[in-house]
């Protein structure tokens, strides 16, 4: 079985009304210096078969019209991940 | 003239759903999600709600049950096919209408009336017996990720080819939703879908029946 961690962003050029929210509570918890932040998904899983995972992800786990995804597998001796 | 209204686990105005389509004319039933049956259905109602609890995305994971598969088939051959709210995120998710849903600009939970132009628009199969271009309609919105988009090309595509149909008049748009859309139809025409829930206005005690209008348009090409 291969773990793997699924990384959900949206697309660039999309609003993020989430990450504009979060960006603009920073200042007043006293972070300055802050921006671009962008909020998205993240799902970990084990496969059986990991060269079905970028089908997974296209069909079910991200929107291919408004978010990227990126698959990291995940070392089983620990749990840096590794690049497929 | 038989309706058909699906209804997944999370969904919550397939009921309202089945009473305007009798409103509109004709016989509703409710489409169980694990059912691929819509051998005695005219048109198809995929309605409001939180199919799924919106897990994932809205309409993310209702889309792969065995009644969409069917819904698409039945999409493909032609039949009528309306999505409220949840369904037209249903929709868009199955690639049954263009574009996405996405969460409201202003990151909250609307509930509110609206007024909705009706745009260059023929009923479902062509009929013009009961074609609502150029009305203006009084429909309540329910929603926290109705803002529309596409990719700027697929909009200019659609606006050339009339796919849109339905907009928020000025003023009233309560998302975000790029240029103004509250609902589009595929390329054929037959599928159509809307974020405003047209099932909710049928009735003088809710304060607005044009909601019976967007049923009866889809059921005046079969009468």
């Amino acid at each position: 079985m291969a773990r793997a961690r699924v990384l959900i962003r949206p697309k660039e050029g999309i609003l993020d009304p989430q990450g504009k929210a979060v960006e603009r509570a920073l200042p007043a918890l006293g972070f300055e210096g802050v921006g671009h932040v962008r909020v998205g998904r993240m799902v970990e899983l084990e496969a059986e078969d990991p060269a079905r995972l970028p089908e997974l992800c296209e069909k079910l786990l991200a929107n291919p019209l408004i978010e990227d995804f990126e698959i990291e597998m995940i070392n089983a001796a620990s749990s840096a991940p590794t690049n497929p | 003239m038989r309706w058909g209204v699906l209804q997944f686990p999370g969904s919550c105005d397939e009921r309202d759903a089945l009473r305007a389509c009798e409103l509109a004319g004709g016989e509703a039933r409710l489409v169980w999600h694990e059912t691929r049956d819509l051998d005695d259905v005219d048109a198809v109602v995929v309605p409001g709600g939180f199919s799924y609890g919106d897990y994932l995305r809205a309409g993310a994971i209702a889309r792969f049950s065995p009644a969409m598969e069917a819904v698409a088939e039945f999409a493909a051959a032609g039949g009528p096919v309306l999505g409220i709210c949840n369904g037209f995120q249903v929709l868009c998710e199955a690639g049954l209408l263009p574009g996405a849903l996405l969460v409201n600009e202003g990151m909250r939970f609307v509930c509110r009336q609206v007024e909705l132009e009706v745009a260059a628009f023929s009923p479902p199969g062509g009929g013009q017996s009961s074609n609502i271009a150029g009305e203006t309609l009084s429909i309540p919105a329910k929603h926290g990720e109705g803002r529309y988009w596409a990719p700027d090309e697929t909009l200019d595509a659609l606006e050339a080819s009339g796919q849109v149909a339905f907009r928020y008049a000025p003023g009233q748009n309560p998302n975000g939703s790029a240029r103004e859309i509250a609902g589009v139809r595929n390329a054929a025409g037959n599928v159509l879908g809307l974020m405003p829930h047209p099932e909710h206005a049928v009735d003088e005690m809710t304060g607005s029946t044009d909601g019976l209008r967007v049923f009866e348009s889809v059921a005046g090409v079969l009468a």
